[in-house]
């Protein structure tokens, strides 16, 4: 089995500049180019490549696919279970348009095997207003209508649902370490900002 | 591509400029008028189609539908024909409003549609056509949309009186109903259907006067929330048909490339792969999922004919610019004799600027699907330009445009990215060659390296300065593609690309002695297209950045400076007044310990609206730049939704840190040498500043919002770094300069 990626905290693993040291955890030019997660550098091996049956838990009911190990989540989700509402953005784990929850944490389903899904707990953007995170944070982006073009916005509500679940009362810092692995386009952080705030207030 | 915004003086000083943008006007068949106070009317006249004629998809029998826009059925149920397509910006909530406003309907009671390519029922006359851009939804619906839903209105009472055999003036239409109060009746909407089909249409309606508004100028919530937080809206990428394949795409990575041989032996045995598909300058591996066809692209070996820019770079095409910058442009505004005074000038001041390609990168990359067949072509795709697609849909498959059948999608972000066809064409092509339905994915990856990118411009401009420091002579020269003279031919006459030198072709300022001319100059291969802001953003960085040196040399203070030479706009002059007021311009900046803070101002006048701005920056001991506040005070003329407005402020300021602070896409050896998010960076939420958006209440026409937030930041953000650290940057982006310097 490959290895289980998780990649919740995007402060933890910086982009790093070339020619300078790459000590992990270092921030390097975080106020240019910010914190996010990278992708994980694995070569797929031939037996990762041939499809495997692997049966899935995705929002609390079981899927069967007939998939290469290393499909990433994302598109077993959006071209095989034909959940579309996890979005393609980048494919290495730089924009978070892809973000799901795999036993509540959020992961980068664009850079996650489906084998290291495993027994795992599977919640997309279509099932998190069952968590009571989840719920408060899609009421705070209806009140604040936080959306413009919207395709990032299913991620940005998984990243910040995960937040608000473990931290129920984030500072902006929390939110900035939590969300900073979320590219908005349209620029909606200001309103994203304050609805993780409004949904913290209302809890 | 827009409505030019500024009195069309047909004669005076500012009758050359006048020239050209009457018959920009006439590409855009729009009557514009001074209004009193500086201002600008636009007046439509809704098309005569679209009064009587039938609503878009093919409506049942016994529906409703007084004109293009409105669809009633017998229960009810109203749906409103969006002319425009959503991309953010607010305009599937903002028309209907407008339509509601006027056909006495609450916006929980309208459902939405896109509207299909018919030129005759949507074209916007500030466009030429059925597209959206420039910033001119509200601009054009502002009228039409109104008086499509009062001209229903009046339909629908004309019914109810006539089955109640009362007057008509007696009756009001209330929440999708008709009431007769006198006699207690009333009648909803879809009970008056038939009888209403069969009344003529009225050919005047009166509209509401503005303080009876229920609807316009209020926080209505958008209508596309709820499905884009819980997943469920649909953007292109998201069609699902039986028996559809998915294919990703690899085109020539040097522009201008062409295929030479491809082998595709190991990539055919991959489990999940379909097909390989050749075409004339890229190569498409189809399979049954996304990822089996990711990895046939990947296990091809491709040769490619790399051409004549198999060498190219930045560099040659800078000096391209930089050479054509010698040659005399096209006039695009003289006024006085500059030239003169600047030759005889004690205090001169000059300048050049360097504005970089720019890539769009919508979060949702660039994607088509397409099923043809013997008897019709279908397209799945959200795009800016219906029309356009049928068109080139028909060319390529020789079907007639009935045979076309465009299913147009939520758009995930465009910025001027979908108002081309280029990734439509490739999945035409691919799709003729594949027979099942095949859904065309473009990696982020090919999104970056094969967009049409903003063209990099290059301007010199020179200002001979007066005693009192006052720009008494002003020459502009500005170089770079033309846009215009590929995508609106029309619009392009006598070498001048109005686009190009709007802006910068007429500043908001007093100055009565300037000249202002433009150099076409393609970049070799490389194909440019329109970018949030278009012309404006080019021309107001480079206005605004100079008169920010002029008043740096003449040493009074910017917004000072500014405001002395903003007689004649008084509404671009009250914006800055306000935004200075609100930054608290004068007070102490937003000083952070070890930091260099600066607070820099801008004025931005174009799509018919004017922005004040004040950014503050902070600069690192190591030259980082970070924003830390920017305040906007803005003047758009009445407004349809107010939170709308603020949205797109918001959105187009970040939009415009992105590219000032990191953006530039460059060549080398003719590849793109920016790929993802990692190498083309976009601001994130730790890297946003506070944003304050002050409305000025106008009772002027409405302006286009979608895109001034972007136009006026990048001049802002420079002069505030000018302003903390005495560096004034001439070359965008901002990137790392200060840290070398």
């Amino acid at each position: 089995m490959p290895t289980m990626i998780v990649l919740h905290c995007p402060t933890v693993v910086l982009a790093t500049a070339p020619g300078t040291s790459t000590q992990p955890n270092r921030p390097h030019r975080l106020t240019l180019f910010g914190s996010r997660p990278l992708a994980p550098k694995s070569e797929p091996s031939a037996a990762t490549t041939e499809p495997t049956m692997i049966t899935l838990n995705i929002n609390g009911q079981k899927h069967d696919v007939d998939v290469a190990q290393d499909m990433p989540l994302l598109w077993v989700l959006r071209d095989v279970v034909g959940l579309t509402g996890t979005k393609f953005g980048c494919g290495i784990a730089q924009c978070g348009a892809c973000t799901v929850h795999l036993n509540g944490q959020p992961v980068r389903s664009c850079v996650t095997p489906v084998a290291a899904v495993g027994e795992q707990s599977v919640t997309t953007i279509e099932a998190v207003n069952a968590t009571a995170a989840g719920k408060k944070i899609q009421q705070a982006w209806l009140d604040l209508d936080v959306v413009q073009c919207g395709y990032c916005q299913s991620g940005q509500v998984m990243s910040a649902s995960a937040l608000l679940s473990t931290t129920p009362d984030p500072s902006d810092a929390d939110i900035d370490a939590a969300m900073a692995g979320n590219i908005c386009r349209c620029g909606t952080y200001v309103r994203i900002r304050a609805a993780i705030k409004q949904a913290a207030k209302g809890a | 591509m827009r409505a030019s915004h500024t009195p069309d003086a047909a004669s005076g000083p500012h009758a050359e400029l006048s020239h050209t943008r009457r018959q920009f006007l006439k590409f855009g068949v729009v009557s514009v008028t001074a209004a009193a106070g500086g201002g600008m009317l636009l007046s439509f006249a809704l098309p005569a189609a679209a009064q009587g004629g039938p609503a878009s998809a093919a409506p049942n029998a016994g529906d409703f539908a007084p004109n293009g826009f409105i669809r009633i059925d017998r229960s009810g149920k109203v749906t409103l024909i969006m002319p425009k397509v959503e991309m953010g910006q607010g305009v599937y909530t903002s028309i209907p409003m407008l339509i509601a406003e006027e056909l006495e309907v609450s916006l929980d009671q309208v459902q939405l549609e896109a509207a299909p390519p018919n030129e005759k029922l949507y074209s916007d006359p500030n466009l030429g056509g059925q597209l959206t851009g420039g910033s001119t939804s509200i601009r054009y619906a502002w009228d039409p949309m109104r008086r499509a839903g009062a001209t229903a209105r009046m339909l629908l009472i004309g019914a109810a009186a006539q089955q109640w055999q009362v007057d008509p003036a007696s009756c009001h239409a209330e929440h999708g109903s008709v009431i007769h109060a006198e006699s207690q009746r009333s009648a909803g909407y879809g009970t008056l259907v038939d009888t209403a089909a069969k009344l003529p249409v009225p050919a005047t309606v009166a509209l509401k006067d503005p303080k009876d508004f229920k609807l316009i100028g209020t926080r209505a919530k958008r209508l596309d929330s709820p499905d884009k937080v819980n997943g469920q809206a649909q953007f292109g990428l998201d069609v699902r048909l039986p028996g559809m394949l998915y294919a990703v795409v690899a085109a020539s990575p040097v522009v201008g490339g062409k295929l030479a041989q491809v082998d595709d032996s190991i990539s055919k045995t991959l489990p999940g792969v379909r097909q390989v598909v050749r075409l004339d300058n890229a190569v498409a591996v189809v399979g049954d999922h996304t990822w089996a066809a990711k990895r046939g692209l990947a296990a091809l070996k491709i040769e490619w004919h790399e051409g004549v820019n198999a060498k190219l770079s930045n560099a040659d095409l800078i000096a391209d610019l930089v050479a054509a910058g010698q040659r005399t442009g096209v006039v695009a505004r003289k006024d006085g004799d500059p030239a003169t005074l600047l030759a005889h000038s004690s205090k001169k001041v000059e300048a050049v600027y360097h504005q970089p390609f720019l890539a769009h990168a919508t979060m949702e990359p660039m994607n088509c699907t397409v099923q043809v067949t013997p008897d019709g072509c279908d397209i799945w795709v959200g795009t800016q330009v219906p029309t356009f697609v049928r068109d080139a849909a028909m060319k390529l498959t020789g079907l007639s445009a009935d045979k076309i059948r465009l299913h147009n999608f939520l758009i995930g972000g465009g910025f001027g990215r979908r108002l081309e066809v280029d990734g439509v064409v490739q999945a035409i092509r691919i799709a003729q060659q594949v027979k099942a339905p095949v859904k065309v994915l473009w990696t982020r990856e090919e999104d970056i390296q094969h967009d049409m990118y903003r063209p990099y411009y290059y301007d010199q401009i020179s200002a001979a300065l007066d005693d009192d420091g006052k720009p008494v002579a002003w020459s502009h020269r500005i170089v770079g593609s033309s846009i215009m003279a590929r995508f609106a031919p029309p619009a392009f006459k006598n070498g001048l690309d109005p686009d190009a030198v709007e802006v910068a072709a007429d500043p908001p300022y007093d100055l009565p002695n300037i000249y202002v001319d433009y150099v076409r100059q393609e970049p070799r291969g490389v194909p440019t297209a329109f970018w949030r802001g278009v012309g404006p953003t080019r021309g107001t960085f480079v206005v605004e950045s100079f008169i920010d040196e002029l008043a740096a040399t003449a040493k009074i203070d910017p917004v000072k400076y500014r405001l002395d030479l903003l007689g004649k706009t008084p509404r671009a002059k009250n914006v800055l007044q306000v935004a200075a007021q609100a930054a608290g311009w004068g007070n102490t900046t937003l000083a952070e310990a070890g930091y260099r803070n600066g607070r820099g101002v801008s004025v931005m006048h174009a799509f018919g609206s004017f922005l004040g701005m004040v950014a503050d920056v902070a600069v690192s001991p190591q030259g980082e730049v970070r924003v830390q506040r920017v305040v906007c005070a803005v003047d758009c003329g009445m407004t349809v939704n107010p939170d709308t407005i603020e949205a797109q402020i918001q959105g187009g300021v970040i939009f415009g840190i992105t590219a000032a602070l990191y953006s530039e896409i460059t060549f080398k050896d003719g590849r793109v040498q920016q790929s993802n998010f990692n190498d083309y960076p976009m601001l994130r939420i730790d890297q946003t500043p506070l944003i304050e958006v002050h409305l000025v209440k106008s009772a002027e026409a409405p302006g286009g919002i979608g895109e001034p937030g972007t136009a006026a930041l990048a001049a802002a953000l420079t002069n505030a770094i000018f302003a903390a650290t005495g560096t004034r940057l001439r070359t965008l982006p901002v990137g790392q300069q200060l840290q070398s310097a």
